[in-house]
């Protein structure tokens, strides 16, 4: 063999390397695609979310044999966080299985947006937990799209009333300077509208820095913010940018408990290469952090066998790992909710659109499922495909996270009064008639 | 009008009411970031300057020696022996490159070898993930990392000492390529492969000196940019500040990388603080391309290319 000839076959086995997790499939099992990114700039964030996901569904398996007897299985689609990929992985999986893609989850609000129109062609529900089209929380407009447990929109009054309270009241916001760090994309630019209506209400001065993809070099924004003074920043950050981010605003001194991420900038790959300097960052979030549920028991009993070693180098416990673990538990549910009416079979992606908007996750079912402490209980109805989920806050402490907070219920009025403004603009430009919710089944 | 004021007026009332503590400040981390772009860029330079093929695997392995680096440290070496072994695979890289890429593509059209590199950064950007993880790697090489105040205007430690270490560094290089044997060799090379064989200097010795010494910048670079935001997939993309610079500086021209580097770095960061707010922000990426451009208009090959005249 000459080198040139072992040359490419060294090239395709490196190639080939990674190859596409996937379940074997069979009539009678329930089929979810899982659009994850394990390679790419954003691999750190989507290998614990992705692991969670898988975790859970094998869990399920495992502990229950599936949903009231339905085996679970799923395939993996590497998405890259490109919506150009994330579309592809779409339409690839959406009809694979005996009933079809149940719920999708695009897991990067790029690639919602793009298959929210889909959704409703193909007749499949798209579930953006805490990021995509807030405006997507109107279910009478976005019949296939949800955002439970909470939005954006939502955590950004979450962000302001925390703030707040810190300060000794909301009228104590007057005169204070705010400062958004943000993304510059579809997703950055979310919480900007909600903190600007908030900041006409409140008194306090909003500035507002971008930061383009992928955020490696940041030293103009932190200059800026030298120069601003602000008394808090908010952090609308993904991937590298959070990491640098949080190095420069150490690198300035600037006090890191009034520094305060989205939930996308809260994972530990995010503090972890600031070491010491990250200590006193703030996060906001929507679920426990950190392993000591009856749930990741569970999964250390029953996937692990007991090695937390093992559990630990899958991500087990991390931030990103239990946003995986929540993910799947509404789409779990919502297929369970389905099955209450349609039977123990699988389901089509209308029928666990039926689950999704009647599901009630109650504090009783969670605690049985090992959720307790983990989540809040919570109610998706066909108006409301948000239910406007209550925020919690965490803080690194230099070696874990650590949630510092009461829940914080959002101000939904505020933001549901948008989100309806919102949705019934994109059904002006889009032509679509609103449900009128009284009617459905 | 309140718009035409706002990029004519303001930005200059806010340079003048900074003027001399802020505004310095934001010159200097100009500098020092503009240090670090013509580290990059340099990596380009070299390369192109010995076999006329822009590298676009230069980012890939900027992200391949950061990579094997830490995961060398992450195995229980210490940093100078990591430091080592990583300068080794770099130069093992390099004689790879040779035996496998280039060797087969003498005298082959700049665009077959440009492809070529298109294929190493896949390879490259997959074969370290595979070998290393992609997790956020943490990059302590023991360099403190502490605010410093200067005459009122802050910096940080790690950036003056990275600032320093990467302008010794493209300093020496410089030298090296412009006064010594090796380096007129190389440009021999970089003017033609056959002319330069025919009067009896090695291509492929040459070759594998450029790619070692590239693959050298490529790990400084990684540990300078790896240190900042931990060693990540994300690092392959710095390739991309590297761009403007080599337009600005000429893309076979060692101090123009230097030179160019500067320049971007402070134009950027100008732009970005006073231009920027007017805007909507960040226009330091986009801006840093049109800076380049702008000087194209004057001179077509850039600051210090080398002017070429082909008769048609």
């Amino acid at each position: 063999m000459n080198l040139k000839r072992l040359g490419l076959i060294l090239t395709a086995a490196v190639v080939a390397l990674p190859a596409v997790p996937v379940t074997a499939m069979a009539a009678g099992e329930m089929f979810i695609p899982l659009l994850v990114y394990r390679t790419g700039p954003y691999a750190p964030n989507g290998i614990p979310a992705a692991n969670g996901m898988v975790d859970y569904l094998k869990l399920l398996n495992a502990r229950d044999g599936g949903i009231n007897g339905v085996k679970m299985v799923w395939e993996e689609c590497e998405t890259k966080y490109n919506t150009k990929l994330g579309v592809e992985c779409y339409e690839k999986l959406k009809k694979k299985g005996p009933t079809g893609a149940a719920i999708v989850n695009p897991f990067s609000t790029g690639i919602t947006y793009q298959l929210i129109p889909k959704a409703f062609v193909d007749k499949v529900p798209i579930h953006s937990m805490g990021y995509g089209r807030t405006a997507a929380g109107d279910g009478r407009v976005f019949k296939w799209a949800f955002t439970a447990p909470t939005s954006y929109w939502s955590q950004a009054t979450a962000f302001i009333k925390y703030v707040g309270e810190q300060e000794g009241g909301l009228d104590k916001l007057k005169g204070k300077k705010i400062t958004l760090i943000y993304h510059n994309s579809a997703y950055g630019k979310e919480p900007i509208r909600t903190l600007q209506i908030l900041s006409e209400k409140h008194g306090y001065k909003l500035d507002l820095l971008a930061v383009d993809h992928p955020g490696q070099e940041q030293k103009s924004t932190w200059l800026q913010i030298r120069r601003l003074k602000p008394d808090y920043i908010f952090m609308w950050g993904w991937g590298v940018m959070n990491q640098v981010a949080i190095k420069e605003a150490a690198a300035i001194k600037f006090p890191m408990d009034k520094f305060i991420g989205v939930w996308w900038s809260g994972s530990e790959s995010d503090v972890r290469p600031a070491g010491e300097a990250a200590k006193g960052y703030k996060a906001g979030n929507f679920h426990g952090v950190g392993s000591g549920y009856d749930i990741h028991q569970q999964i250390l009993k029953t996937i692990y066998k007991g090695d937390v070693e093992a559990a630990k180098k899958n991500n087990w416990g991390e931030v990103l790992y239990n946003r995986g673990l929540t993910n799947m538990v509404y789409d779990t549910e919502a297929i369970r909710t389905a099955m209450g009416k349609f039977g123990n079979k699988p389901m089509t992606g209308e029928q666990v659109r039926w689950g999704m908007e009647n599901l009630n996750l109650t504090q009783d079912k969670l605690t049985k499922l090992g959720f307790k402490d983990f989540m809040q209980a919570h109610r998706i109805t066909c108006e409301d495909h948000e239910g406007g989920g209550p925020v919690i806050f965490q803080q690194w402490d230099g070696k874990q996270w650590k949630l510092i907070s009461k829940w914080y219920t959002p101000m939904y009025d505020i933001v549901r009064d948008l989100v309806e403004k919102e949705a019934a603009k994109y059904a002006k430009e889009n032509k679509i008639t609103p449900r009128d919710c009284s009617k459905e089944g | 009008m309140e718009f035409i004021e706002s990029v004519t007026i303001t930005p200059f009332v806010m340079i003048a009411q900074d003027f001399p503590v802020f505004f310095g400040e934001v010159v200097f981390n100009g500098v020092l970031t503009g240090v670090l772009y013509s580290l990059v860029a340099l990596g380009f330079v070299l390369i192109f300057k010995a076999s006329g093929v822009f590298n676009f695997a230069q980012g890939a392995m900027v992200l391949f020696a950061a990579l094997t680096l830490v995961g060398l440290m992450e195995l229980g070496l210490p940093v100078w022996l990591a430091f080592i072994l990583t300068m080794g695979a770099m130069v093992a890289l390099a004689y790879a490159v040779e035996l496998l890429v280039l060797r087969h593509l003498v005298n082959q059209p700049d665009i077959i070898l440009f492809m070529s590199t298109i294929g190493l950064t896949f390879f490259l950007e997959g074969f370290g993930e595979t070998l290393w993880g992609s997790n956020v790697k943490k990059l302590d090489i023991g360099i403190p990392d502490t605010p410093v105040e200067i005459t009122g205007m802050l910096f940080n430690s790690f950036d003056l000492i990275a600032a320093l270490a990467c302008a010794l560094l493209v300093t020496g290089l410089a030298f090296f390529f412009q006064y010594t044997p090796t380096g007129r060799a190389l440009r021999a090379v970089a003017d033609d492969h056959q002319a330069a064989l025919a009067v009896g200097i090695p291509l492929k010795k040459i070759w594998i000196i450029v790619w070692s010494v590239a693959g050298i910048v490529a790990l400084v670079a990684g540990i300078v940019w790896g240190a900042k935001s931990g060693v990540q997939f994300s690092l392959s993309l710095i390739a991309l500040k590297a761009l403007p610079v080599l337009i600005l500086g000429g893309f076979t021209s060692v101090p123009g990388a230097i030179v160019g580097g500067l320049i971007i770095g402070v134009g950027e960061k100008i732009a970005e603080v006073y231009w920027g707010p007017a805007v909507g922000g960040a226009i330091e990426n986009w801006f840093a391309y049109v800076l380049a451009l702008a000087f194209l208009f004057v001179r077509p090959q850039g600051l210090f290319g080398e002017r070429i005249i082909e008769r048609v």
